[in-house]
């Protein structure tokens, strides 16, 4: 099919020969599982399990809370050994709400999952909601609840799901491989998500360094003549989901707004698989796959995991380190973070454990910006990475947001082709964080200013109403007293 | 923090092999044919003021560094006092004393680099900034160009005498010749029309030598280092084009419009104004237009902007070379440019995503 022409981007190394050819296989069960009440973008889950309770597979262990949420469910059976805190996936390490699980072995599903026979006969909205009842989550990183975006129908005129499987980040080979051995499922879970969108049209992107994902998902869509298959040129961010939708369709979405402004919506195929086993057998999400890849790992491979499972238990299933790694990280090279820790869980957004070596982290000292332009021609986004790089250097936040801050997609582009390695992402995430936290004291003195604008405003009133009564008062006892001395007079 | 020497810190955690020392050593690398072609051509002389130039620049800028309180070592091993120093020797008479080499130096990295910030804060291109500061102070000693006296060939001058060429200042009678440039200048202003004194040139009327539009093409003419052999400058630029150390569109632009303008021109009135081929093969053209005016620091970061800047330098230098008083104008052609090259950043921003080019948000619009 035709393709568009986007801006920028850049080819760093994939690496993707490190794991791609590993089969997907399933970890053992581990002997713990830390399952997190927060995997996704919205408000935590609260715990619907209490200590010593017996879960089945696929029991709620928390509630989704509010519109932008999602349940946690147990991964596997077991005993729950407690509901506290423990160490997040997360770059910070900090402790977040978390319910620990000891299996007991038997990896028995509950008695009340049950899929369904046809759920093309369900209504748009049963769909969303059995999609949001599982949990299911944007699985290819983002987290966002994905019943929330099959919503989207109500609010926009919607007419193209797009799937991304371009996997554009270096290394990780999840989806790749999902697409290559579960073609059918992804296939019928796409096309479900299409059902209830309401939309007619499905386009499959897939980047050119995975043919064989791309011949099996063009066989297992063959019956299908609404689905296309795009083949993308191998270049990061080809999977930045604005940029897809333009190399897709050539139209651009408004800076501020959602693909869906344009009638797209965007959807991963890990995501569609999900959907495929909420639908068809009921099972809601609790394993995910995960590439396990980077020079110091001593096995790279393609690992189903239950969420929960502690990233030192998928370590070791893949031989460990051959050398000390220079970095551990959770996601993939360009935009994944680094992982504090080795204890953490994995979460339904963990798409990657990657253990690189100092040779690929390539990591120097920084040298003054040359202008050399490079970060220009790298950024997608038309930015002028070492302008803002400047301005936030000086302090000068303002001036960097007028540039176009806040429409920096963090990439990290521009950073990767540095010459003088400077860390541009860091600038830019320190300058995002400042005008947010700035923006919040900003609310918080303008809310503040209100209150005490209302409680002057009450006391006023109150003064008044006292002054008022006080003034009735003394004109009722004047009346009175003038009365009496009438009276008294006549 | 457990068994894991991970650092806090962002993305990304991948990184290209490009570094400024590579770059840096790549534009030395294309400069190297054309240096050491133009060195055997003009002999000893220019092999010692060449050494003394970059010489100067590398110690000037380690001073300034210590001064500066900045990392030495790493700094002073990134290249560009080396590229400095070595762009500054291309541009001199290759037979001018050592003190012009130092002065330059002095010129080019303390004063018009490091005063500025170092590496990345000069607003103006060193080399050129002491080209032309030189070229007011000493107008005399800056023009003496000498015909070519390939190494080891009779009437080259030998190391004893090359020493005090350079050292002692002892400019040997009779041979110095006027550049190509130089002598259309000047026989214009005698009221010798320019297609007739071009031919005189190549006939070589009062000249020990006489080039033709090949040898000024070659190099085998009188000339500054840069000056000759637009050949080989013209390789060496287009290797960094391959590398991708610069893009086409600087060059292409001055070298475009240079060309138009003088071709045009020309056109116009073949006594007065030289055709445009000859601008584009005399004087330092493809030294500006492919190592000078691609500058990093000093040129426009977007490309919108450098399209803009080549253009520019070209009209300027011909400007120049046509009516102001002196017979060449890229180094002040690209000194003016420079110095609007932070309004022509201002205005070739590229439009960002999802904006229009004022910045406001695309419209909406649903195509079904």
């Amino acid at each position: 099919m035709q393709l568009f022409n986007i801006r920028g981007g850049v080819h760093p190394d994939d690496c993707k020969q490190l794991a791609a050819h590993q089969p997907i296989e399933t970890l053992p069960l581990p002997a713990l599982l830390h399952i997190p009440l927060q995997q996704h973008i919205g408000a935590p889950a609260s715990p619907a399990v209490r200590r010593g309770q017996r879960v089945a597979k696929g029991d709620l262990i928390a509630n989704g809370q509010g519109a932008i949420s999602a349940p946690v469910h147990a991964p596997t059976s077991g005993r729950i050994v407690g509901v506290g805190s423990y160490p997040a996936h997360h770059a910070s390490g900090l402790s977040v709400p978390t319910v620990t699980l000891q299996p007991d072995g038997e990896d028995r599903w509950a008695d009340s999952i049950k899929g369904v026979a046809d759920p093309f006969a369900l209504e748009p909205d049963d769909i969303a909601a059995r999609v949001g009842a599982a949990g299911i989550v944007g699985l290819g990183g983002a987290t966002f609840p994905a019943a929330v975006k099959l919503n989207l129908r109500k609010k926009y005129q919607l007419h193209t799901l797009v799937i991304n499987g371009a996997e554009c980040e270096p290394y990780l080979t999840c989806d790749d491989r999902l697409m290559r051995e579960q073609a059918d499922a992804v296939i019928d879970g796409i096309r479900i998500m299409a059902y209830a969108l309401g939309v007619t049209r499905i386009i499959i992107a897939i980047e050119n360094n995975k043919p064989e994902a791309q011949a099996a998902m063009t066989v297992a869509a063959s019956q299908h003549s609404n689905i296309q298959i795009a083949h993308l040129p191998t270049r990061y961010p080809m999977g930045s989901e604005k940029h897809l939708v333009q190399a897709l369709t050539g139209q651009e979405t408004p800076a501020r707004g959602l693909t869906a402004d344009i009638g797209v919506v965007v959807h991963n195929p890990a995501t569609a698989f999900a959907v495929h086993e909420a639908l068809r057998f009921g099972y809601p999400l609790v394993a995910r796959v995960v590439t396990v890849s980077g020079g110091a790992i001593q096995q790279p491979r393609n690992v189903r995991v239950l969420l929960g499972t502690r990233v030192q238990d998928l370590l070791n299933y893949c031989g460990g380190f051959t050398v000390q790694p220079t970095q551990l990280l959770s996601g993939g090279p360009m935009m994944g973070q680094p992982l504090p820790s080795t204890r953490v869980p994995m979460v339904k957004g963990s798409n990657g454990v990657l253990a690189l070596t100092a040779t690929e982290v390539n990591t120097q000292p920084s040298m003054p910006c040359i202008r050399c332009g490079s970060c220009i021609q790298a950024c997608p986004c038309g930015l002028v990475p070492l302008d803002l790089a400047a301005h936030t250097r000086a302090g000068e936040l303002e001036g960097a947001v007028k540039l176009g801050l806040l429409d920096c997609i963090g990439c990290g582009s521009c950073a990767y082709v540095c010459p003088s390695h400077l860390p541009l992402v860091q600038f830019f995430n320190y300058a995002k964080g400042e005008m947010a936290a700035r923006g919040r004291a900003k609310q918080k003195q303008t809310e503040t200013k209100r209150l005490i604008e209302q409680r002057t405003a009450r006391i006023e009133a109150i003064q008044q109403a006292k002054r008022e009564a006080m003034a009735a008062r003394k004109r009722e006892a004047d009346a009175k007293k003038k009365a009496a001395a009438a009276s008294a007079s006549s | 923090m457990s068994d894991v020497a991970s650092i806090l810190q962002s993305g990304p955690f991948a990184h290209s092999t490009n570094t400024v020392q590579r770059t840096m050593f790549l534009v030395l690398l294309a400069l190297t044919p054309a240096t050491l072609f133009n060195l055997y051509l003009f002999g000893w002389p220019s092999i010692f003021l060449f050494a003394v130039t970059i010489g100067s620049c590398v110690v000037l800028e380690g001073i300034a560094l210590l001064l500066g309180g900045r990392p030495l070592m790493r700094t002073l091993t990134d290249g560009s006092a080396i590229l400095t120093g070595w762009l500054l020797a291309m541009t001199l008479p290759p037979w001018a004393p050592w003190w012009i080499g130092m002065l330059g130096a002095v010129f080019a990295i303390l004063l018009s680099k490091q005063a500025f910030g170092g590496l990345g804060q000069n607003l103006f291109n060193p080399a050129m900034v002491a080209r032309v500061a030189l070229l007011v102070s000493f107008p005399v000693v800056m023009t003496a160009w000498i015909a070519p006296h390939p190494l080891f060939t009779d009437g080259a001058p030998d190391i004893t005498q090359s020493i005090a060429i350079t050292f002692g200042g002892e400019m040997p009678d009779g041979v110095t010749a006027a550049t190509a440039l130089g002598y259309v200048k000047t026989e214009l202003s005698r009221g010798i029309p320019v297609s007739q004194s071009l031919i005189e040139y190549g006939r070589g009327s009062n000249l020990t030598y006489t080039p033709d539009l090949m040898d000024l093409a070659t190099g085998y003419k009188p000339g500054s280092l840069g000056e000759t052999s637009a050949i080989l400058i013209l390789l060496g630029g287009l290797y960094l084009i391959r590398k991708r150390i610069i893009t086409w569109h600087i060059p292409a632009m001055v070298l475009g419009t240079l060309f138009i303008i003088g071709t045009a021109f020309n056109l116009l009135d073949s006594s007065r104004f030289a055709p445009g081929l000859f601008h584009v093969f005399s004087g330092a053209t493809f030294l500006g237009a492919f190592f000078i005016a691609t500058d990093y620091v000093t040129s426009p970061v977007s490309i919108r902007g450098q399209i803009v800047f080549g253009i520019g330098i070209g009209l300027l230098t011909w400007v120049i070379r046509t009516f102001a008083g002196y017979p060449e104008g890229m180094a002040f052609a690209v000194l003016l440019m420079n110095s609007l090259t932070p309004i022509i950043d201002q205005y070739t921003r590229p439009r960002l995503f999802g904006r229009t080019s004022k910045g406001e948000p695309l419209p909406i619009k649903v195509q079904a």
